[in-house]
C-alpha cells in the first residue's frame, strides 16, 4: 500500500505548533515564579516541548499543505497539542499521591483542557493538592482551544496562512467557512481580537465587582482564571465548587459572558460595522437566544415549584423567586453552549429538571462559537428538512428549497448536515453502550443516566454529567479504557468528527 | 489596494491569483461551488451572486473597491456590471469583452458605459498570433518601453543553430540579453558557460531588430515574407488577417460559410478569402499547402483547431499557430505538434493583470504558466538600482533576477556591469515567481 499523503510534511507543521506552545507556557512558568511553586515542573515542560517540537519541525524544512496534508495536520495537531498539555501534569504528580500524574489521568485533563470540554479526573481541585501555576495552565489550556490553535497559527503565521482557508475550516465548528475579510489571516485576527477583548472586559468588570466589594472571593488570580474558561466555553475552575463559590453578583455577570460565548464570533464583525440591523437578524442567534430563554423559564418554573431539594450549595429554589431564576438561568446558558459551569449540584436535582438539562445539552453553541455540540444552524437546517419532508409527502409534486433567513441552502448542505448529525448521534449511542460494558467489566456501578451524560458530556464537550459526574464531581473512577475512550470522544466532538474520522479511511491514504 | 473581480473562470482565478499575494480581493461569481473552490485555492473572499446586481456588489463592499474587473465570459453581462459599478462609486473599472465593436464603441467616446479600460479578448488574441508570426520559431513575444524593447521566448529544435552552443558562444548581439533558460520544469539563469540544450526554451530580452536577427539565426531559412495561411473567419480570424495584411503580408484566409465568407472578403482588402472545408485534404493541397510556412487556425472550438493544425501539419506546412480556448489543453496541443498554442484567456488575463499592477510596475509579461514574470518598470529614488553601478547593485537583489534591458528618454540601453542606472530610467527586468516581492519591494 504506498501512502499518497505527504505525512511528513503534516508532522514537520504540528513540530511548529507544539514549539509555540512552549510560548503559551511562560505564562504558568511567570505565576510558579510569583508564588514559588513548581518551578522545576514549567522550566522542564517548557524544554521538553521545544526539543519535541524543534526535532519534528526539522522533518520538513519547508512544509507545504495540500488538501489532505491539512486536514491529517489539523487533526494530528490537537492530538498532539494534548500530548504535550499533559507533560506538566505528568512531571507535577511524579513521586506524589496525586491521581493527575498519571499518564492517562494527564492525557484526559490536558485533552479536556484543550477541548474546552471542562470535564476532570481530580479527585481534589485544591491549591493544597495542585499549584496555583498548574491550575492556571489547566484554565489556559481551555482559552487556548476555544477559539482554536489552529485559527491562532493563521491569524500570526504567514506560513500557515497559504492554507489557511483549508485549516480554519476544518478546525472551526459550524457546516461552512465563513470569511470575513479577503484575507485568511485577517480574518483570524479579527476573530481572535474579538475573543481577546471579550475576555479583557469580563476580567475587568469581575475585578470591578471584587474592589467594590461584591465579590470578596473573586481576586485577580480567580478573575483571570475564570476569564480564561467562560469565553472559550471551558468550565474549568480553580474552584472545587466551581462559580457556587462566588457571591450571586458574580454569577449574573459570568451569564451574560456564557450567552457570548455560545454565539458566532464572526456575527460580531457586523456590530464593529454598527450593522445592528443584521446582527439582530441572524437566523442562528435568533434560535441561540430562543432556546436559551424557552428552557430557562421552563426550567424556573420547575426549580420554583420545587423539583430541587434544598442544597447547600445553591441553596432552597423553592419559592424563591431570585435564586431560582438564577440557577435556571446560569444551569441552561452553561449546559445549553457547553460550558459546563455550575451554581448547584444539579445531579441532586430533581428528574424533570435533570431531564430538561439533558435535552438542553444536545443542542451545542452557534456555528462559529467556541461552543461544542451539534451546533444550533444544524438543528434549523435538520429541522427544516424535515418539515420540508413531510410537506413533499402531501404535496408530492412540490418543489421547496429550505431556506434560512432568506438563503436557499443546498441540497448538498442539508445532505452534509443530515449525514452530521446522524454520525453525532451515532457516535453518542455507541460511546453509551461501551461505556456501560467496560464499566461491567470492572465492575463499576454506572447507570444509564450517568453513561449517557458521560457520554455527551464529552463529545460534545460540556463536562460535567449525572451521578457521580455531576459538576462537582469527577471522571477519575472510570477504567483508564473508558478514558482513552472519552480522550477520542472529546478529540472527535471538539473538531466535529469528521476530520477525524476520515483519517480511519483507506481512501484517505490511498488514490 | 481592494479589487473586486466578477467572474470566476479561468480570466477572473487567473488574475484572481496573481494579485492575491499583494492585495485584498473579492471574487463574485453566480456559480457557488465555483467561488468555494476558489476560496480554498486562493486567498480569496468569495460572494455568491449576481455581479451585475448591484446588492451583491455592495455584499462585496464596492464602495470601498479601487478596482473593479468584469471577466465573465459573457460581453453584454461585464458591461452592465461596469455601469452599474460606475453608478454607485468611483473605482477603476476594467472589462473584458470578446467582441471587438464594443471596443470600437468604447474608444470612440469617453468612458462609454462607464468602463475606464477595456480588454477585448479577440483582438488580443489576434495581436498576440500576428506578433508570434513576426518571429520565426517565437513562442511568445510581448513589447515593452513604447516598443523599444522586446521580450521573446524560443525553443531551441534539434537542428538549430545555436543548439549545444553555451550562452557566451550564441550571444553575439550587442543589444540582447539571454534572461533566462526553461528546461523541463525548472528555470535556469543563464551564465556564460551555460549550454543550451535543444528542448530548452530560452527567453531573450533586447531592442526588436537584435531579437529579430536572433531569430533569424535560430531558423536560417525563413525570409521576411512568410506564406501564411489563416483557418476560420471568427472574429481572431478576421482580426489577425487585418493585422497581417496591415503588415504587408498577403495571407490567405479559409471560411466554411458563404454568406461570413462573402463579408470577409469584403472587409479584407489585402486578404485572398477562400471559401471552403479546411480539413479537405484535396483541398488544401491543390492550395499548395506544402509550401505555406504559417497555418494559423481560428476556427470555433479547441479539438477542430486541432485537427486543422495537424492536418496541415502532416501535409508539409511549416509551423501551426493554433487558438485555445481551454487554458488546460495549451501544454498538450503543443506536445503533439503543434508549434504554438495561444490562449485567449491567458493572453486576457495578463492583460488585466497588467493594467491591475500599473502602479507598481509599467508592464508585465508572465512566462509559462506564473514560472517567472517579466516586468517593467520606472526607476525612482527607492530603489536598490538608482545612481550606482549595476555591477554593484546586483548584490543587494535577490536570486533569479535577471536586469534585461534600460531605456532612457527613448533610447535602449544595453546594461552592462558598469552601467549607471538614472532616476526616470525604465527596466525590464526578468524575475523567477519565488524572487518576485523581494525584487518588486527593491527596484
Amino acid at each position: 500500500m504506498s501512502v499518497r499523503v505527504s505525512w511528513r510534511q503534516s508532522v514537520a507543521f504540528t513540530g511548529t505548533v507544539i514549539k509555540y506552545l512552549a510560548v503559551a507556557m511562560l505564562i504558568p512558568l511567570g505565576i510558579s515564579l510569583l508564588y514559588r511553586e513548581d518551578i522545576v515542573v514549567f522550566l522542564l515542560s517548557i524544554g521538553i516541548t521545544v526539543i519535541i517540537g524543534g526535532g519534528l519541525e526539522r522533518l520538513d524544512d519547508d512544509p507545504q499543505l495540500g488538501a489532505r496534508e491539512a486536514l491529517f495536520f489539523v487533526a494530528l495537531a490537537w492530538g498532539a497539542v494534548a500530548l504535550i498539555g499533559a507533560i506538566p501534569y505528568v512531571i507535577a504528580g511524579y513521586g506524589t499521591e496525586s491521581a493527575l500524574g498519571h499518564p492517562v489521568n494527564a492525557l484526559f485533563e490536558s485533552m479536556s483542557g484543550f477541548t474546552t470540554t471542562g470535564a476532570t479526573v481530580t479527585a481534589e481541585i485544591s491549591f493544597e493538592r495542585h499549584s496555583h501555576a498548574l491550575l492556571m495552565w489547566r484554565q489556559l489550556t481551555q482559552w487556548l482551544g476555544g477559539m482554536g490553535i489552529i485559527v491562532l497559527m493563521v491569524a500570526i503565521l504567514p506560513e500557515a496562512a497559504v492554507n489557511g482557508a483549508q485549516l480554519i475550516e476544518s478546525e472551526a465548528p459550524g457546516p461552512e467557512l465563513q470569511k470575513l475579510t479577503p484575507k485568511i489571516a485577517e480574518t483570524a485576527r479579527l476573530l481572535w481580537l474579538f475573543y481577546l477583548g471579550f475576555t479583557v472586559l469580563y476580567v475587568a468588570i469581575l475585578m470591578g465587582l471584587h474592589y467594590a466589594g461584591m465579590a470578596p472571593d473573586m481576586n485577580l488570580y480567580n478573575a483571570v482564571a475564570h476569564g480564561f474558561t467562560t469565553l472559550p466555553t471551558g468550565g474549568f475552575s480553580p474552584q472545587a465548587e466551581s462559580i457556587a463559590a462566588f457571591s450571586p453578583a458574580v454569577q449574573w455577570v459570568v451569564i451574560p459572558f456564557m450567552l457570548i460565548a455560545g454565539m458566532n464570533f464572526a456575527l460580531f464583525y457586523l456590530l464593529l460595522q454598527d450593522n445592528y440591523a443584521e446582527f439582530l437578524r441572524d437566523r442562528e442567534l435568533q434560535a441561540y437566544l430562543g432556546a436559551n430563554a424557552g428552557l430557562i423559564v421552563i426550567l424556573w418554573g420547575f426549580l420554583f415549584t420545587g423539583s430541587a431539594p434544598p442544597l447547600e450549595l445553591g441553596g432552597i429554589t423553592q419559592g424563591a423567586l431570585e435564586n431560582s431564576l438564577r440557577q435556571a438561568t446560569f444551569q441552561i446558558a452553561s449546559l445549553l453552549n457547553s460550558t459546563g459551569y455550575a451554581t448547584s449540584d444539579f445531579a441532586q436535582w430533581g428528574t424533570t429538571a435533570q431531564g430538561i438539562l439533558l435535552f438542553a445539552m444536545f443542542i451545542g453553541g452557534s456555528a462559529g462559537s467556541t461552543g461544542g455540540g451539534v451546533k444550533i444552524v444544524r438543528w434549523l437546517v435538520v429541522i427544516k428538512a424535515i418539515r420540508r419532508q413531510l410537506f413533499t409527502t402531501a404535496h408530492p409534486n412540490a418543489i421547496k428549497p429550505v431556506r434560512l433567513g432568506g438563503h436557499v441552502i443546498e441540497e448538498e448542505v442539508i445532505r452534509a448536515i443530515y449525514g452530521f448529525t446522524l454520525l453525532y448521534l451515532l457516535t453518542f449511542g455507541v460511546a453509551t453502550v461501551l461505556l456501560l460494558v467496560d464499566a461491567g467489566r470492572v465492575g463499576l456501578d454506572l447507570t444509564i443516566l450517568e453513561a449517557i451524560s458521560a457520554s455527551i458530556a464529552t463529545i460534545g464537550n460540556i463536562g460535567p454529567g449525572f451521578g457521580f459526574l455531576g459538576p462537582f464531581g469527577s471522571y477519575l473512577e472510570f477504567p483508564a479504557t473508558s478514558k482513552l475512550l472519552m480522550i477520542l470522544l472529546m478529540w472527535i466532538g471538539r473538531l466535529e468528527i469528521i476530520p477525524v474520522f476520515v483519517m480511519f479511511t483507506g481512501a484517505f491514504w490511498n488514490e | 489596494m481592494y479589487v473586486v473581480i466578477v467572474g470566476a473562470g479561468e480570466v477572473g482565478s487567473a488574475i484572481a491569483a496573481s494579485l492575491a499575494d499583494s492585495h485584498d480581493v473579492a471574487v463574485i461569481d453566480i456559480d457557488g461551488a465555483r467561488v468555494e473552490g476558489l476560496m480554498y485555492d486562493t486567498d480569496v473572499l468569495g460572494i455568491e451572486g449576481d455581479g451585475a446586481d448591484i446588492d451583491t456588489l455592495e455584499e462585496a463592499n464596492i464602495d470601498e473597491a479601487d478596482i473593479l474587473i468584469a471577466s465573465t465570459d459573457d460581453d453584454e453581462t461585464n458591461i452592465v456590471t461596469c455601469s452599474t459599478t460606475m453608478t454607485v462609486t468611483e473605482a477603476f473599472t476594467i472589462s473584458r469583452v470578446k467582441n471587438a465593436k464594443y471596443l470600437r464603441t468604447w474608444q470612440g467616446s469617453d468612458r462609454a458605459f462607464g468602463i475606464d479600460h477595456m480588454v477585448a479578448t479577440n483582438l488580443l488574441t489576434a495581436e498576440t498570433i500576428a506578433r508570434v508570426v513576426g518571429l520565426p520559431a517565437a513562442q511568445d513575444v510581448e513589447v515593452f518601453a513604447d516598443g523599444l524593447v522586446q521580450m521573446a521566448e524560443f525553443e531551441i529544435s534539434e537542428s538549430s543553430p545555436v543548439a549545444n552552443l553555451t550562452v557566451q558562444e550564441a550571444d553575439r548581439y550587442e543589444s540582447l540579453t539571454f534572461a533566462a533558460v526553461l528546461r523541463n520544469d525548472s528555470v535556469i539563469i543563464p551564465r556564460g558557460g551555460t549550454v543550451l540544450e535543444p528542448g530548452d526554451d530560452v527567453i531573450v530580452i533586447g531592442s526588436p531588430e537584435s531579437v529579430h536577427t536572433f531569430a533569424h539565426e535560430l531558423e536560417p531559412d525563413s525570409d521576411g515574407k512568410p506564406n501564411i495561411l489563416i483557418i476560420g473567419g471568427s472574429d481572431v480570424g478576421y482580426h489577425t488577417a487585418r493585422l497581417l495584411q496591415e503588415r504587408g503580408l498577403k495571407p490567405r484566409l479559409v471560411e466554411q460559410d458563404h454568406d461570413r465568407a462573402r463579408e470577409l472578403a469584403e472587409s479584407l482588402e489585402g486578404t485572398t478569402v477562400l471559401k471552403s472545408d479546411a480539413t479537405d485534404r484535396e483541398f488544401l493541397l491543390q492550395e499548395g499547402i506544402e509550401d505555406v510556412d504559417i497555418v494559423i487556425t481560428a476556427l470555433d472550438n479547441d479539438e477542430k483547431n486541432l485537427l486543422a493544425g495537424l492536418l496541415a501539419k502532416r501535409l508539409g506546412a511549416g509551423r501551426a499557430v493554433t487558438v485555445v480556448d481551454s487554458g488546460a489543453y495549451v501544454d498538450l496541443f503543443e506536445e503533439v505538434g503543434i508549434d504554438v498554442a495561444v490562449n485567449p484567456r491567458e493572453a486576457t488575463a495578463e492583460e488585466i493583470t497588467r493594467f491591475t499592477r500599473e502602479h507598481q510596475a509599467e508592464n508585465v509579461a508572465i512566462i509559462e504558466s506564473d514560472r517567472a514574470e517579466v516586468l517593467e518598470i520606472e526607476v525612482d529614488e527607492e530603489s536598490v538600482l538608482v545612481d550606482r553601478p549595476i555591477r554593484e547593485s546586483v548584490g543587494d537583489l535577490p536570486e533569479g533576477v535577471v536586469l534585461g534591458a534600460i531605456t532612457r528618454d527613448g533610447e535602449l540601453v544595453i546594461p552592462r556591469g558598469d552601467t549607471i542606472v538614472e532616476r526616470g530610467d525604465h527596466v525590464v527586468v526578468f524575475v523567477e515567481i519565488d524572487s518576485l516581492e523581494e525584487a518588486s519591494s527593491k527596484l
